[in-house]
């Protein structure tokens, strides 16, 4: 069925309720008004209270409260309004939750949806892209779904998955796409990367919204001769190291692109991975395209200057063909 | 654990004799365990890192903890070892918690009083003050949600409730009408912080009623009025009425860990507790009452060390955990 991001979301939300009688959804005006996005509107009218519940300003509180709930046996799947606002539940997720199985062997079946990414004019406070933060915090998964039917079957896992996942949906999205969505129990594995196009000559390996511009920008590329390999990681941690280094081997030359600032964004980590590990199969130097290291600013000019986009990545995927 | 045969385990919980003895076998057992920790294992190099008792605050834990049924979810801070002694932990896990070792609780993973059972509904201590009152909430909440009858109980010092998830927890789980008890030890310290310096009320207690939970305050040192308070509080919340708040006034009876010899506590505090001590005056009671012979409490004290020192035995050859285990656990299949 032809569906958008969003109501790829909320239908596989919507499943995991309808399966799991321990499936309930926390967050701030979820119910009543359906969530500041609408992802989970009609789902207080089809679930009742106890399972969606509208909570206060707190996202401490929304996270603590998932994970308690969570070591009990429920599957909270809470949501930030904007994933900017993680922060104030950055300890919740970073000293607690990713620690409690290593440290007391306690399973904390939680999911954080996290409304996040630029592009839609949201400024400093409501457009970041924080999920580095969590890759670099072992005993977390971070999942961020480029497409519909990806968006379906990757929160359906997430729902599913006995460790806690965070959840990076990309709010440019939400409504842009539509596509195909397989009916019923359809669901993506967390940790496996999809080669989203198959090409010869370079890789770009991405994630998110970026993934539609490296879309964008091999369409150009092909008229003008060269072959792009897509790798859409689709989950951030575990990452899926064999998919990467497989399309590496086979095209030789690889752009890394994030809307992640370039400092500390997930680029560098695989940069070294493949450095490490396929550095005599590259044929060119490692090309990373991302945002500048600023923060996220608002008016349009400065935003489309901030984020990566096709024609961006087209000007060094040429360079790249060309070494 | 064994005791002698007068202060073994009472069936009837329910008298005041019964309340006492086993009150005081376990509040004896938390400071011995605890007094070989802070004082012997530590010094002798045996324990690395930190290690935080809660010498002269042992009422609070015992007192709350006898009044909670075993479904009933605690979340304990560093400083109530008898919560775990109470649900059924052997001091031999303890001892090789804070050794490192496999005997341990989190097999090496982490140390002292760093630790939980989920088993035994006990959610492991959090070492960022206040950050299990919103977990404690959640807790409760699926308990609720499960439509049982039993409720979380979460403790915190009063330096805690300085920290905003003290108060996003408080909040919240007065709001969803959450069946939570908060027990506050109050033991005017936090390190070297007085309360004076942490907070501009009197009481921690008088916090609560900003959130609509109801309040009360309690002598911390004395188990049977701690006791009775738990009870009191553990009827509101599983009345469905929501959230209740204990506060305990007691005194950290020694520093904030083993290294700190808490020279910033002036000397008539110390004087002053020291009196006040919550075992010393839970024996003069059992003697009072004629509850138990005054041979009958050495006998007590002398199987708890001798449990001790056999627990120490098995816990110093209880193994360190082998290194190849460091990449285990950091996900469910990993």
């Amino acid at each position: 069925m032809e569906m958008t991001y969003l109501e790829a979301i909320r239908q596989g939300i919507r499943e995991e309720m309808t399966r799991d009688s321990g499936v309930f959804l926390l967050g701030e005006d979820i119910g009543v008004y359906g969530g500041a996005f609408k992802i989970t509107s009609g789902l207080l009218q089809e679930f009742g209270e106890k399972r969606v519940i509208d909570t206060p300003i707190s996202e401490s509180a929304i996270v603590g409260a998932a994970i308690g709930a969570s070591l009990m046996g429920l599957r909270p799947v809470a949501e930030m309004q904007f994933a900017d606002f993680i922060t104030c539940g950055y300890d919740q997720i970073v000293n607690f939750a990713a620690k409690c199985r290593y440290r007391w062997g306690a399973a904390v079946p939680m999911v954080i949806r996290a409304p996040s990414g630029g592009g839609i004019h949201g400024g400093p406070f409501h457009s970041q892209n924080p999920e580095a933060w969590f890759v670099h915090t072992p005993g977390l998964k971070v999942v961020a779904p480029a497409t519909a039917p990806d968006a379906k079957g990757l929160i359906k896992s997430a729902i599913r998955d006995n460790d806690p996942v965070l959840f990076f949906e990309h709010k440019a999205l939400y409504r842009r796409i539509k596509e195909d969505v397989p009916d019923g129990d359809f669901t993506v594995p967390i940790g496996k990367a999809a080669v989203v196009r198959q090409g010869r000559d370079l890789s770009i390996i991405t994630y998110g919204a970026m993934v539609h511009v490296a879309r964008e920008s091999a369409e150009t590329l092909e008229k003008e001769g060269i072959s792009v390999e897509i790798v859409d990681l689709r989950t951030l941690a575990p990452l899926d190291e064999d998919t990467v280094l497989a399309s590496v081997r086979k095209t030789s030359k690889v752009l890394l692109l994030h809307e992640d600032v370039l400092t500390g964004g997930i680029g560098g980590e695989l940069a070294g991975r493949i450095a490490e590990k396929a550095f005599h199969d590259l044929d060119a130097p490692i090309v990373r395209v991302a945002a500048p290291d600023t923060p996220v600013p608002y008016s349009p000019p400065l935003e489309e200057a901030f984020l990566p986009n096709a024609a961006k990545v087209t000007e060094r995927a040429r360079w790249l063909a060309r070494y | 654990m064994s005791a002698p045969a007068v202060l073994q385990p009472e069936t009837d919980m329910h008298t005041d004799r019964g309340l006492a003895l086993q009150a005081l076998r376990y509040m004896a057992t938390m400071r011995e365990v605890e007094d070989r920790i802070e004082r012997k294992l530590y010094r002798q190099g045996k324990i690395v890192g930190g290690v935080y008792v809660g010498r002269g605050q042992e009422a609070i834990s015992v007192g709350v903890g006898l009044s909670a049924t075993p479904d009933d979810v605690l979340c304990p801070s560093h400083r109530d070892l008898a919560l775990f002694l109470i649900r059924g932990v052997d001091p031999r896990q303890i001892f090789a918690q804070y050794m490192g070792r496999v005997g341990g609780l989190t097999r090496g993973k982490d140390g002292n009083m760093h630790m939980g059972d989920i088993s035994r509904r006990i959610v492991s201590i959090i070492s960022a003050m206040a950050a299990s009152v919103p977990v404690a909430a959640g807790a409760a909440l699926a308990l609720k949600y499960r439509g049982t009858q039993n409720i979380a109980y979460c403790f915190f010092g009063d330096g805690a409730t300085s920290r905003g998830d003290w108060h996003e927890g408080l909040n919240f789980a007065a709001v969803q009408k959450l069946p939570v008890v908060y027990v506050c030890n109050n033991n005017q310290y936090a390190y070297s912080t007085p309360l004076t310096k942490q907070m501009a009320c009197a009481n921690v207690s008088d916090r609560a009623p900003g959130y609509g939970i109801p309040a009360e305050i309690v002598d911390g040192n004395d188990v049977f009025a701690v006791h009775r308070a738990a009870q009191r509080a553990a009827g509101h919340a599983r009345s469905g009425a929501g959230p209740y708040l204990i506060e305990c006034k007691t005194f950290r009876m020694t520093g904030h860990s083993a290294h700190d010899a808490a020279e910033y506590v002036p000397q008539s505090l110390w004087d002053e507790w020291k009196e006040k001590d919550p075992i010393t005056r839970l024996e003069k009671k059992i003697l009072e009452k004629r509850w138990a012979k005054r041979e009958e409490i050495a006998r007590l004290h002398a199987g708890i060390r001798q449990e001790v020192d056999a627990a120490i035995e098995w816990a110093e050859k209880s193994p360190y955990p082998d290194a190849s285990e460091l990449l285990d656990g950091v996900y469910e299949r990993s």
